[in-house]
């Protein structure tokens, strides 16, 4: 693995890698499996990884792994090579059950050139994978699902979007877990809690799990 | 998912909770992965010299206050103390000291007034304020809407147990001032996107009103990207407390507690920790003016 890794004030720094996957085994390596002391949260995003650490002393050692890590590794002795950045192994999958009966079906439809049904077969023809979490809490971006339904994302977001509504915005397909505002181009809804603060963990969708959409009838 | 709430040693009842009066500790990192942001007082700062000033650690939460406004009826008593913005303030009508810890007594009456300068007033009081956690902390945060809700008019609040001791009686601090702030500016992960980060230390900034604990909006000349950078998409990545990011607009928005986990437009500058507590007392229309931090961080 290759990658550079960027300053990010007195307590952070950004690792950028070349691709989502490098990114997991990266956020796996240094959150999930050993853990470098003081490193206080890994915010995984497409491309790159922060690593926010308590305090600058600590950020140094942080640093200084992460460098490691991302390094070249020119002496075939290197200790830091092999199995040090396996693939994150997939964890189980969850099935949402979806009504495809979103505002923006018919736009998707016109603007990949597929038909609503196609599409519809296109969002759950093959299982998604959680890339990574930000936006908002229990707000999970999906990767890997079908190239064909990469659509650009609205001119003006709405100023509400409902609980549960299922959209698509470039690559990535997601699922919004409470009422907010959004960009994205609605082709469904889940009745699925998405967020749970009873449950533990509260968010049903973690990076590294799959993801499979099925179609619940309703309305088109 | 929310925790036990210690045995109420008083209580606070709210009279009057000003716009804006938040439950606020040091808020709950370690959970991006959940989509959930760090929150808690935005300027830590202030908030840690409160705690300090009361003997106790900063795990116990305070009252963050947005521009005063705020009544508290003592119900038992309590000693607090008064950190951040500074603004008129008593108890029964006699006005108290500022980072100087004081006794409410059973029955007495709290007033905190507007602040002449700076936004967050920190009340801290001995034992703290003893509300369940979520997640593992007692902020709220504006931005996903964890934690305990903004105070209203009859809450009710327990305060914990005090602990420690006094040992200060004032500290010699000073409070935020009105007038041009400056700030001390780092370069960002991505500040080759800007070219020049003089762009951003030459301009004097304007503080947006639609500023908040999300982020400060600075309005003045739009800045333009780098040669090359025009028009490119940057995929979306984390964001750190601090970090100036520079929208499509050209205008700069420096984050605060309550900053989203992930953004996708680029962060060219860092803001040093002192700086960012700084940011967080800054009043809509006052002047800022950036400034490159001597030393480059995390070097």
């Amino acid at each position: 693995m290759t990658g550079r890794v960027l300053p990010s004030g007195e307590h952070a720094v950004l690792v950028e890698v070349d691709s989502l996957d490098e990114v997991l085994a990266l956020h796996h390596r240094l959150w999930v499996r050993e853990r470098p002391p003081g490193l206080l949260d890994a915010v995984v995003g497409a491309r790159t990884l922060l690593l926010v650490a308590a305090s600058a002393r600590d950020l140094a050692g942080v640093r200084a792994e992460a460098a490691r890590l991302v390094a070249r590794t020119p002496e075939p002795m290197s200790t830091a090579s092999g199995d040090d950045l396996e693939a994150v192994e997939t964890m189980e999958t969850v099935e949402i059950p979806v009504h495809y009966d979103g505002p923006d079906l018919d736009d998707v439809a016109a603007l990949t050139g597929l038909s609503p049904d196609e599409v519809v077969g296109a969002h759950t023809g093959r299982s998604w994978r959680v890339g990574f979490a930000g936006f908002a809490p229990g707000f999970a971006y999906l990767v890997d699902g079908d190239p064909r339904l990469a659509v650009p994302r609205l001119a003006t977001p709405r100023s509400r979007v409902p609980a549960g509504a299922v959209g698509l915005a470039g690559e990535f397909s997601g699922v919004y877990p409470r009422s907010s505002p959004g960009g994205w181009r609605l082709i469904g809804h889940t009745d699925v809690v998405l967020w749970d603060l009873d449950r533990d963990p509260p968010a049903l969708l973690r990076p590294g799990l799959r993801v499979r959409f099925v179609d619940a009838g309703g309305d088109r | 998912m929310t925790g036990g709430e210690p045995a109420a040693y008083a209580r606070l009842d709210v009279m009057a909770a000003g716009p804006l009066t938040l439950v606020e500790d040091l808020g709950r990192p370690g959970l991006a992965s959940l989509g959930v942001g760090p929150s808690g007082a935005a300027d830590i700062g202030a908030f840690a010299l409160g705690a300090r000033l009361l003997g106790q650690t900063t795990d116990l939460a305070a009252l963050e206050c947005h521009h005063g406004g705020l009544t508290l009826r003592a119900r038992g008593s309590v000693t607090m103390v008064l950190t951040g913005a500074r603004g008129p303030a008593t108890v029964d009508g006699t006005p108290v000291g500022y980072a100087a810890p004081f006794l409410v007594r059973d029955g007495s009456v709290l007033v905190v007034g507007s602040p002449a300068a700076g936004v967050r007033t920190y009340v801290s009081v001995r034992g703290g304020i003893a509300v369940p956690t979520v997640l593992g902390s007692r902020s709220y945060d504006t931005l996903s809407g964890l934690g305990p809700a903004p105070l209203r008019l009859g809450d009710m609040l327990s305060v914990g147990a005090p602990e420690g001791e006094l040992l200060v009686d004032v500290a010699p601090v000073v409070p935020p001032a009105a007038g041009a702030a400056t700030l001390d500016v780092a370069p960002g992960p991505r500040h080759e996107w800007l070219g020049d980060l003089l762009a951003l230390t030459e301009p004097a900034w304007r503080v947006d009103g639609a500023s908040d604990r999300v982020g400060v909006r600075l309005d003045g000349p739009a800045l333009t990207r780098a040669p090359g950078f025009d028009g490119r998409e940057l995929p979306s990545e984390g964001i750190v407390r601090g970090a100036v990011q520079l929208p499509a607009d050209g205008r700069p928005v420096l984050f605060l507690a309550d900053h989203p986990v992930t953004g996708g437009y680029p962060v060219v500058g860092v803001l040093t920790p002192a700086s960012c507590d700084r940011a967080a007392q800054l009043v809509p229309g006052q002047l800022v003016r950036l400034r490159q931090a001597s030393s480059p961080p995390g070097r």
